[in-house]
């Protein structure tokens, strides 16, 4: 079996699992709570919240535990939506957000807000000029994924950053789901205001995940309640998943320089190879993430590869698992600019640091007969 | 360029006349304690510096340890280049420009060990002046008392420079001026008073008071959290808890109330001083400021010190609250302070405590109570421990939930 779909999801490790099984066994009480129970539960939370800020070279009082992104995503635009809304409600974004993002937009719209959506070019990348003549005396937030899920595109951060060093009242929200261990986000310097990360996307349990949000900066909490979080997010805290995550967390980032070579050598030895069949067309452009390889045989629809491929037990995607059984946006292929065709013939190949060189290699082997099979059915 | 050496200056010890021999031996002491953790280091004590070579130990972070280090006034990172002078007037450059603030003043101040070297002092001070007045501008030299002085020492194995001096602490090596005793109650004065008692080179123990189930776990914790941080100046700490809950409910059940609390702090002060006379202290150290709660009127003073003539010592005692604060915040105990658990000052607090207790009154009331017999049974109970800075619930959370993480 070749697990080829960790933009999706990625199996849990085994010694996260562990500590997420100790931790709910021995350490199950309420952090809130008076007793040395609770005493005990408050410290495995205050010490998740410590290894991560480390990792991200943040402060402690800078990160909310979460459910995972699609929370972080909602909470970041809503939030600020309703932190903001005195002083406008104008948000700008760009076509190619995750649902979690472009979903939460459209529930504004609804409620008046009104949404400018950055094109992107060929490479999957925002134009820096359209977002500054998109930005408004109204405008509150822009939301801007660092990787895109789809494609692997990473988007100029940095540059729009130094574009909204002009506008410091606007919320600068990156949705940095697929970034984490795969690009330096340098928060503390950064203009981003919000950040969110998932858990299962590294490893850790489903339902777990972060949010950094920068000292001083305001956002309402959707979760009323016990005052949890610093009263940011209220619910009991799940302290198993925080500690699985924290620990996650550490194990993806350790040594993360050289994974990333590897990763890139990994994904080097895929679009080499990809590119000599004269029928594939590859979407993922130059510069992207070193994780995400996505592809398509010409008129050849890509849920067909995916299952020819799963037949001999190799796990790949069509564009994004969360939208590839329900349309809810274009895809970002066609985003790009490619035909409509060409968006449903795209696959997706997404590399986790835990894949190895000769699962490339038996990859290359299944699909050059794969290929070869579609080609006389084309 | 690496740090390789660090020099270190004593403080006012220099003018200890007779005793500095005294002084210099603890400062050498405290000095290695504070810095075990670097196992390869060397500490050489000469009558006017300490010299530290660190053979390849982490110079940054023996300097973060050295500021905490009572007795020491200054200190200064030395490093070595390479035996020539291109290297030498590089680091210079690089290091003045590191501190560089415009027309300030600086001079080199050259030695020579190795006498073979091709240029001699003189040359040495001119070279590399001449090159700090071209790279760095506007500075201009002056031999009295510059901003910057720069010293070098060119050895046989390689050119040794200094040019930042680094504030120390100040104050005297801790335990040059004998022991007393802190009574720490775990709000935010006491570990002042305990800070700046060992500023002035005292030793110090800490007794605390425990009330359970009127006071919590966490409050006992957060006493011996504290005096972590304290630990933090003086290597290690010895803390007794005194166990306080049934002289607590005596009181509650056969003083007034408003006189509750001027006789719940005769008897904290009694069984310190008992503790203090069996542990060879010389003194009694509290947080007490003038006029900030009711026990700290001069009326309540009178009537608590009374039981004692033990020299009580309240170093925070003409300090603002704010002053107070400010100290905390730096000594890192301040967030730990405020954390809202009861001691057991606040746990039976009246609502309306005497500000103006009669000392005669007081001594009638007294006389319902068995005083000596209460003390002599709490004074069999006492849990005693040594405290270092590691010695906190976080570090030892830490170790515990390491391997979770």
């Amino acid at each position: 079996m070749i697990y080829f779909d960790n933009a999706a999801t990625t199996e849990l490790n085994e010694s996260v699992l562990d500590s997420y099984l100790q931790v709910s066994r021995k350490y199950y009480g309420n952090p809130s709570s008076l007793h040395s129970k609770g005493e005990e539960a408050n410290s495995l939370l205050k010490q998740s919240r410590k290894q991560i800020a480390s990792l991200m070279a943040v402060e402690p009082e800078e990160i909310f535990f979460t459910s995972g992104g699609t929370e972080g995503d909602n909470w970041a635009i809503k939030g600020t939506a309703i932190e903001k809304v005195e002083f406008g409600k104008h948000i700008i974004s760009t076509v190619i957000e995750h649902p979690a993002v472009i979903k939460s937009l459209d529930q504004l719209e609804k409620l008046g807000w009104d949404v400018t959506y950055l094109s992107v070019d060929a490479e999957g990348r925002i134009d820096i000029e359209e977002l500054k003549e998109s930005i408004r005396k109204d405008t509150v937030l822009v939301s801007i994924m660092a990787v895109n899920n789809e494609m692997g595109s990473i988007q100029p951060l940095t540059e729009i950053g130094k574009v909204l060093e002009a506008y410091p009242t606007i919320h600068f929200h990156v949705d940095a789901v697929q970034a984490v261990g795969k690009l330096d986000l340098h928060l503390a310097e950064s203009r981003i205001d919000i950040a969110v990360f998932s858990g299962h996307k590294f490893h850790a349990p489903k339902g777990t995940g972060f949010v950094y949000l920068k000292k001083g900066r305001q956002l309402a909490p959707l979760m009323s309640g016990g005052g949890q979080e610093n009263g940011m997010r209220s619910g009991t805290e799940n302290v198993p998943g925080n500690v699985a995550l924290a620990k996650a967390l550490r194990i993806l980032l350790d040594q993360s320089a050289e994974k990333r070579r590897e990763l890139n050598r990994l994904k080097r030895e895929l679009t080499d190879y990809l590119s000599i069949f004269d029928k594939v067309t590859l979407f993922t452009p130059e510069n992207s993430a070193p994780h995400i390889v996505c592809f398509g045989v010409h008129n050849i629809r890509g849920e067909i590869i995916v299952h020819a491929l799963e037949k001999v037990g190799i796990f790949v995607s069509t564009t994004s698992a969360c939208s590839s059984k329900r349309k809810t946006k274009t895809p970002t292929v066609q985003d790009m600019g490619y035909s409509k065709n060409e968006a449903e013939s795209a696959v997706r190949i997404s590399l986790s640091h835990y894949n190895t060189l000769e699962e490339v290699e038996q990859f290359k082997d299944v699909f050059n007969a794969v290929y070869h099979q579609m080609k006389e059915i084309e | 360029m690496e740090i390789t050496e660090i020099l270190v200056r004593y403080g006012e010890l220099s003018t200890k006349g007779k005793n500095r021999k005294y002084f210099i031996k603890k400062l050498h002491g405290n000095v290695r304690l504070k810095l075990t953790a670097f196992k390869k280091i060397n500490i050489v004590a000469n009558r006017d510096r300490l010299h530290i070579t660190l053979n390849g130990e982490n110079g940054e972070a023996v300097m973060e340890e050295l500021k905490d280090v009572f007795g020491i006034s200054s200190f200064s990172p030395v490093i070595r280049v390479d035996k020539s002078v291109e290297e030498a007037k590089h680091a210079v450059v690089q290091l003045i420009k590191k501190q560089f603030k415009e027309n300030m003043t600086f001079r080199i101040n050259t030695k020579r060990a190795d006498h073979d070297f091709e240029y001699d002092t003189n040359d040495l001070n001119r070279i590399l002046g001449t090159e700090v007045e071209r790279a760095v501008q506007p500075i201009s030299v002056r031999m009295k008392e510059p901003d910057v002085d720069v010293r070098v020492e060119v050895r046989l194995d390689g050119i040794f420079i200094s040019v930042e001096t680094l504030s120390g602490a100040g104050g005297l090596p801790v335990g040059t001026a004998g022991k007393g005793m802190l009574m720490m109650s775990g709000g935010i004065d006491s570990p002042v008073a305990g800070y700046l008692s060992l500023k002035r080179g005292m030793e110090i123990e800490a007794v605390h008071f425990h009330s359970p189930p009127y006071t919590s776990p966490q409050a006992l914790q957060k006493a011996i959290d504290l005096t972590s941080k304290l630990a933090n100046y003086s290597g290690e700490i010895t803390f007794i808890e005194v166990p306080f809950t049934e002289i607590q409910e005596a009181i509650k059940k056969q003083i007034p109330e408003d006189y509750a609390m001027t006789i719940t702090r005769r008897m904290m002060l009694r069984i310190t001083d008992k503790i203090r006379g069996k542990r060879s202290g010389l003194a009694i150290m509290n947080g007490e400021s003038l006029g900030q709660v009711a026990s700290q009127t001069l009326e309540s003073m009178l009537a608590i010190n009374e039981v004692t003539s033990t020299p009580i010592l309240r170093p925070l005692i003409s300090m603002d609250k704010t002053d107070i604060i400010s100290v905390a915040r730096k000594i890192d105990t301040f967030d730990l302070a405020i954390q809202p658990y009861e001691d057991c000052c606040t746990v039976f607090a009246p609502a309306k405590p005497k500000t103006k207790p009669k000392l005669k009154k007081v001594l009638e009331m007294e006389e319902s109570l068995a005083i000596d017999q209460l003390i002599s049974d709490t004074l069999s109970r006492l849990k005693i421990q040594t405290i270092t800075r590691h010695d906190n619930s976080e570090s030892t959370d830490q170790t515990t939930f390491d391997s979770l993480f």
